[in-house]
């Protein structure tokens, strides 16, 4: 017998979205010029109208950032700042539930996620970063660790509170000021975040955010006003940022793509493993840069694992974001959309087997059933490309070895998983994998006292934990000190 | 009826590469004339070629597994045991400086001593390294999580003239882990191959430190856009001619640096990589 569920719809009576947004800046809102649309993607219906920042914009609020640093922010103590981290956080806790269903509105990702872990994270980000504002001295970056000055902050829309939290809770923290541009296509809960940073009476012009698209995003880059980059996207970006600063003296952090192999040996936990294998591929729809993309089995136990996760992936809930019981809700853009098709039909045109369960999938809106491609080699492009969607690429092994050079052979390396029972096996994996995440029997786990970031081509540099402190404070190799 | 000695010709050196913890030539045959101050001729050091650079790149790949999972014990023994080669041989570096650079050798006798005692500090940082940079974190969650640091892999060095420049960047790439490739511009060849000479006579695995002369105008562009290169110091490389460098570097998002001071574990860490493990704790 099955056992249907009665739609369990979060109320969206919470929140008041405005017909139209300017940007923030200097603590207050300034009308834009130009504006885009900002959509549902579960319903394509019209949120709002966003500012497309254009230079001028990022002119007056990096201005307004440099005079909140002299005049302001860094003269303040620690403990001063930290004040206000913690009260940003009490009231970023205080009003979840609030972005919690505006996150779910403008980004389509499931409520139970929201409400749950990205929200969550966000107080925890501010609460964990205000604790160093007065404890820099104690980070191992030498006595009285100086802040760069204005940070210029570009971030995604995979995790568009949280990513916003990860930049500018550990900025703040280290005594710098932001200019922050959120993802063109979910901006409301940074617009939000400025009315909390309004209700913390946090100085003017210490936050500044301008909505907008790349070129914004490329005005920020090039603007000689800021010091410090922080960047999270994808390496093709990653990359021209690279290029785009080489010559100045900006510093960069970048948080870019990945391929995670989440590897599975023949004494793993299976049913764990299984769920672990959902919870790394389909958790936000596959749009996370560290998802376990690639599942690399053992070869023994394979054909068993494939069995149990098909019969597991047959029971996720795809559909209305707002609805308490959904697990995958929609893809955030039609763009994205469009790239998963994509690489998806490479996939089959490689030769690799498709399987996805049966599912309803609404006419409005983007929609991507969770997709599984069986008898996928390393030369696969779907093997070695993000899809940053929810289609996992399964491979096998037989020597540990083996699946340690299969999980190694991208350019990328950001996450990894390990499913087994064995201890040394475990330490020995988690020595050999390169990358700079790793999960050993869990998967895509998140803390602000614990570093992210990745090897080779997923980025530089770490956020969270005392290694995210490095980003946004000179070093030895900076000031020549020794 | 008494004869009069002649004089003794000496017998003098031939410079070459350092690759793969042999001597070849570059495979182009070119080389380049480095003179005494006063003009005299000292020797003619190998001009070496991309092709050079890439061979040597394939022996520190090579190599850069065995080095980084050696104990950090191990290492600290073998960097320690180049210092002793090297005081052994501090006279000889002193007057191969003094004669090919424009210091005086009052000069060139401390600089060398100074690069000795840099190198046993560096060294020592091998089994200290994680206790400074490490961490457990603590998540909220049931879960063990600890950040470790490892070496990025293959790091290219382009060094400045100095010898102590040159010890400095060696040390703060190899004591972690990382294999290097090492870029010597002019008259510093001489000191630098007799540096070479030191290594292969250390216990230090072969591919670990090459060492390439030449000009730098020529091989440092061609180290950046490598693409088996993981780091690259150009602390050698004028400012002005740096950013071109980053640009090329950018297509692997190597992490290039350039410091402006020698001893630090700064310098050490930034070729290296923080790893962070979650391990689930249960019954």
């Amino acid at each position: 017998m099955t056992f249907e569920y009665a739609p369990a719809p979060e109320s969206r009576a919470i929140v008041s979205i405005k017909p139209k947004y300017g940007h923030f800046i200097n603590g207050s809102f300034v009308a834009g010029k130009k504006h885009f649309p900002t959509i549902n993607p579960a319903t394509e219906e019209i949120l709002s109208h966003i500012s497309l920042g254009g230079a001028s914009d990022v002119d007056k609020a990096v201005a307004a950032a440099q005079k909140a640093y002299t005049k302001t922010w860094s003269k303040l103590s620690g403990k001063e700042r930290g004040k206000y981290l913690y009260r940003i956080a009490r009231i970023l806790q205080e009003r979840a539930r609030e972005f919690a269903v505006l996150e779910t509105l403008d980004n389509g990702k499931p409520i139970r996620e929201t409400r749950d872990i990205d929200i969550p994270l966000v107080a925890a980000h501010f609460f964990y970063h205000a604790g160093w504002a007065d404890k820099l001295d104690y980070a191992g970056l030498g006595h009285s660790p100086k802040a760069y000055g204005v940070a210029g902050q570009i971030i995604p829309w995979n995790f568009p509170l949280l990513m916003l939290a990860w930049k500018v809770a550990p900025a703040l923290a280290t005594g710098n000021t932001v200019v922050l541009k959120p993802a063109e296509t979910t901006s409301l809960t940074a617009l939000l975040f400025a009315e909390v940073c309004q209700q913390a009476e946090l100085p003017d012009g210490v936050v500044n955010i301008v909505t907008g698209d790349g070129s914004t995003g490329a005005a920020i880059v090039n603007h000689p006003g800021i010091h410090k980059i922080a960047f999270t996207g994808s390496t093709d970006v990653g990359k021209k940022i690279a290029r785009a600063i080489a010559s100045t003296d900006k510093k960069a952090t970048l948080e870019l793509g990945g391929k995670g192999a989440n590897i599975v040996f023949d004494d793993a936990p299976v049913d764990e493993a299984v769920e672990g294998i959902v919870n790394g591929i389909f958790f936000n729809q596959g749009h996370v840069c560290c998802a376990g993309s690639r599942l690399i089995l053992q070869e023994s136990i394979a054909d068993e694992i494939i069995e149990k996760l098909k019969v597991r992936m047959s029971k996720i809930r795809v559909g209305d974001p707002l609805d308490k019981n959904t697990d995958l809700g929609a893809i955030n853009s039609k763009e994205q959309l469009v790239k998963i098709k994509e690489l998806s039909a490479i996939g089959d045109a490689e030769g690799a087997e498709r399987w996805s369960p049966q599912c309803n999938l609404s006419d409005k809106g983007f929609w991507f059933a969770p997709t599984i491609f069986t008898g996928v080699t390393q030369a696969h492009r779907i093997a070695q490309e993000e899809i940053f969607g929810p289609v996992l690429s399964v491979l096998t092994f037989r020597t540990p070895q083996e699946a340690i050079d299969k999980a190694n052979n991208t350019p990328f390396g950001l996450s990894a998983g390990i499913w087994s029972e064995k201890g040394s096996r475990i330490f020995w994996a988690s020595q050999h994998l390169k990358a700079g995440v790793i999960w050993a029997n869990t998967f895509n786990k998140f803390d602000p006292a614990s570093p992210f970031g990745g090897y080779k081509e997923s980025g530089w540099g770490r956020e969270g934990g005392k290694h995210g402190l490095t980003a946004y404070l000179k070093t030895g190799k900076e000031t020549g000190s020794k | 009826m008494a004869t009069k000695k002649q004089a003794r010709v000496d017998v003098k050196k031939t410079y070459k590469l350092f690759i793969n913890g042999a001597f070849p030539r570059s495979e182009s045959g070119r080389v380049f004339e480095v003179s005494a101050k006063n003009g005299d001729f000292i020797a003619n050091p190998a001009l070496a070629s991309r092709k050079d650079l890439r061979d040597a790149v394939t022996a520190a790949r090579a190599a850069h597994s065995g080095w980084s999972k050696a104990t950090a014990y191990n290492r600290g023994q073998i960097l320690y045991r180049i210092a002793e080669m090297l005081e052994g041989r501090a006279e000889q570096f002193e007057s191969e400086i003094a004669l090919t650079s424009q210091i005086t050798s009052l000069k060139a006798k401390s600089q060398v001593l100074d690069a000795i005692d840099r190198w046993v500090w560096y060294a020592g940082w091998s089994d200290k390294l994680q206790a400074v940079s490490g961490a457990t974190n603590p998540v909220a969650g049931p879960f063990f999580n600890f950040s470790i640091s490892e070496p990025q892999g293959v790091v290219a060095i382009a060094s400045s003239t100095s010898f102590i420049d040159f010890i400095d960047a060696i040390a703060a790439a190899v004591v972690s882990g990382n294999s290097t490739v090492v870029l010597v511009p002019g008259s510093l060849a001489v000191p630098a191959m007799s540096f070479a000479e030191v290594l292969a006579t250390s216990d230090l695995p072969a591919g670990v430190i090459n060492i390439l002369t030449g000009s730098l105008d020529e091989l440092a562009p061609w180290a950046a856009s490598h693409m088996d290169i993981d780091g690259f110091d150009i602390s050698g490389i004028d400012k002005k001619k740096r950013g071109a460098l980053k640009e090329a570097g950018a297509e692997n998002l190597k992490r290039i640096h350039a410091f402006s001071t020698g001893q630090s574990p700064t310098r050490i860490l930034a070729f290296m990589e923080s790893k962070t493990v979650w391990h689930s704790v249960g019954v």
